[in-house]
């Protein structure tokens, strides 16, 4: 008997017969009158940096952000006009090709991304490889990770944020914070392999 | 049926003395478990909705367990039509042996790993250090474990029995330079070391905290970002999946993303999570690889109390609050999963070894019962696993024999007046205490471990006799 065959069959001679019902009584909605103040608050407390502008200062806080960075690599959908501000080098990520680990990981690379959606209530972006986000490794390897969020992305909850996406078969990546651990004492410090620095633009209006 | 590294090799009261001699060990495990306690219990109490999450979670996965085989079924099919290869393995020995040749076949010789309890379980990295193929742990508590050539301690921070200045030496010890013993540099040291190898390792190794059967996804949750490069950069992925960490639906996620991450490091939300479901084009590996090992989890399934086990997330909080793990840490149980879980899934998943005497390695205090994400009624578990276990003939003689003296009045009443008339002569040793805290031998070895009460000068019918004239 192949292993397949012999673990299904151990399950099904073990298994409980009697269905489950699952109730579902916890918070569907989370009832935060400001989200966006939430999501500032919470992304504060895991250390990353937030900026609140509106749409016509976008692309000057977004260089303000960038201005330490002599290379910035952007996916091939973010919007030029994030980039319009930004006097440095710009690497589009798949024109005409992928560009190279070693790219990425090169000093003084920072990354513009968008986000799917965020999460207020955790403090968490969601980056679910749409185009203005790219491929997982964009938001990985350099050091510096800045992420566009507009208001009306922001969920309250992690049900409501989890429902908004269209594809959940796609790359999903649930940022909250720069890279960190707890693995010393147990005891959170952040920067270790991700992104050091987490900068999160939001724009609201 | 199965194997690995959850098999005690030694009874838990030997272990624990041992430990319990490290007064450094108890110093470390009281500072970090006091630590998370307090952030757990600060984060858990801002959710309104906290108890109707852990009804849900506990709930589907209970449901999960009943339906199992079809879940089981629906993953393979999902994650195969994803771009996927699922394998399956009875127990440790067959998943070791499935893995390793999966590397082989890609003519690697090193592979990085991401922070799985699975693989831990199975004992992987041993069998491919045997076939030549270097594990490297990326996770931070990893690393300094294997550097330091020793076992993890802990489910979610593995070398949580080193404080700070012990990981500096370690790191110092295999050349990783950390110029204080600052936290921060401590990472930066760990960062500097395993880059060089994320970004050139050609096979990735890891666990998966979910795999959701509608789908075919699997979700790993992390901080470091350790499990993001082994995720993403290599062209290989492999991942080892107990079968009971199926989920039915994406949606059910909802539930479980909001109780990990605040009951393992008492966050509102890890730093990373990652879900991928088979092979992306243009993103991450083009080679996915899915183990479904049973290894034991089949056997504790079949048990209608002790199935509960099967729920578990492995967050960790019921270590973290557990007195007993606190004071003697995680290797005294001698399993991967210590604490209060490991004391009855590892009994359940192999009942060989020293894994009986797990069982009593509580207080009974329910501290982890109510810690439990998942409500795993974590004592109901242990008292039927010490009911249900092998105990002493002398014991059992006793046990039958008390039992025959108490189902009849008058039987029960002679056995009360003789066990009095033969306690009179230690009454005066045990004072007003009412106790005896030493008997001689063979009867030492219950007082050994908890005082003898004395039989009480007067029962209570003979006080209602004295006092309304009636028997």
């Amino acid at each position: 008997m192949s292993a397949r065959d012999e673990v299904l069959r151990r399950v099904r001679a073990a298994r409980p017969a009697v269905p489950v019902a699952v109730p579902r009584e916890y918070l569907a909605v989370d009832g935060a009158e400001d989200l966006v103040a939430l999501l500032v608050d919470r992304l504060l407390d895991y250390k990353a940096t937030v900026r609140r502008c509106n749409p016509d200062e976008l692309a000057g806080t977004v260089a303000e952000l960038l201005s330490g960075a002599s290379t910035v690599v952007a996916p091939s959908g973010a919007p030029e006009g994030w980039l319009s501000g930004y006097q440095g080098r710009v690497l589009r990520d798949g024109e005409p090709q992928q560009l190279a680990v070693a790219d990425l990981d090169a000093p003084g690379v920072a990354v513009l991304t968008g986000c799917a959606v965020a999460v207020a209530r955790t403090g968490t972006l969601i980056l679910d490889a749409g185009p203005d986000q790219g491929r997982r490794a964009l938001s990985l390897v350099p050091d510096h990770h800045v992420c566009v969020v507009h208001s009306g992305q922001v969920a309250g909850g992690v049900p409501e944020a989890l429902a908004r996406l269209a594809d959940p078969t796609q790359p999903l990546t649930l940022i909250s914070g720069p890279s960190a651990t707890s693995d010393i004492e147990l005891n959170r410090v952040e920067g270790v392999h991700g992104p050091r620095r987490l900068d999160v633009v939001v724009v609201v209006g | 049926m199965s194997g690995g590294n959850i098999v005690a090799r030694r009874p838990f009261p030997a272990a624990a003395r041992e430990e319990l001699g490290d007064a450094q060990l108890r110093a470390n495990l009281r500072k970090a478990t006091h630590t998370i306690r307090d952030k757990r219990l600060r984060v858990v109490g801002e959710v309104p909705d906290w108890e109707a999450l852990r009804q849900s979670g506990a709930a589907i996965k209970d449901d999960v367990l009943s339906r199992l085989p079809e879940l089981l079924e629906e993953f393979e099919a999902t994650a195969t039509a994803a771009g996927a290869t699922v394998h399956w393995a009875r127990d440790a020995a067959e998943a070791c042996a499935v893995v390793t040749q999966l590397v082989r076949d890609t003519g690697a010789t090193e592979v990085v790993k991401v922070k799985s309890m699975a693989t831990q379980e199975i004992g992987l990295n041993e069998a491919l250090e045997a076939a030549g193929i270097d594990a490297v742990e990326t996770d931070l508590a990893e690393l300094i474990v294997q550097l330091a050539d020793d076992t993890p301690s802990h489910i979610l921070v593995p070398a949580i029995h080193y404080n700070r200045s012990q990981i500096r030496e370690i790191f110092t010890r295999n050349g990783l330079s950390a110029l204080t013993d600052d936290p921060p540099a401590l990472a930066e040291a760990a960062r500097r070391h395993l880059r060089a190898k994320f970004l050139s390792a050609r096979v990735g190794i890891s666990g998966a905290n979910f795999a959701v059967a509608e789908s075919g996804a699997l979700v790993v949750v992390e901080s470091e970002g350790n499990g993001r490069m082994c995720l993403t950069l290599p062209e290989t992925l492999i991942s080892v999946v107990g079968i009971e960490k199926i989920l039915p639906t994406f949606r059910d996620l909802e539930v479980f993303l909001q109780l990990l991450p605040r009951s393992s490091t008492g966050e509102r939300m890890n730093p990373y999570t990652s879900l991928w479901t088979g092979v992306t084009p243009g993103d991450g590996p083009q080679t996915v690889h899915i183990v479904l090992v049973d290894n034991g989890r089949t056997e504790t399934l079949a048990d209608d109390v002790g199935r509960q086990a099967l729920r578990c997330i492995r967050c960790s909080a019921c270590l973290n609050v557990c007195p007993v793990y606190e004071r003697v840490g995680g290797h005294a149980y001698g399993s991967v999963y210590p604490g209060p879980i490991g004391a009855i899934l590892s009994p359940q998943m192999s009942g060989e070894g020293a894994n009986r005497t797990l069982p009593y390695a509580s207080t009974l205090c329910g501290a982890c019962y109510d810690a439990c994400p998942v409500q795993i009624n974590i004592p109901e578990v242990l008292v039927h696993l010490r009911q249900t276990g092998p105990h002493p003939v002398a014991e059992r003689a006793a046990m039958r024999a008390l039992s025959w003296a108490m189902r009849d009045r008058r039987r029960y009443t002679a056995a009360l007046r003789a066990a009095r008339r033969g306690a009179a002569p230690v009454r005066w040793v045990a004072g007003r205490r009412g106790t005896v805290r030493h008997l001689p031998w063979p009867l030492s070895r219950w007082t050994s471990t908890r005082d003898a009460p004395l039989p009480a000068k007067q029962t209570f019918r003979e006080w209602w006799a004295t006092e309304r004239g009636q028997a």
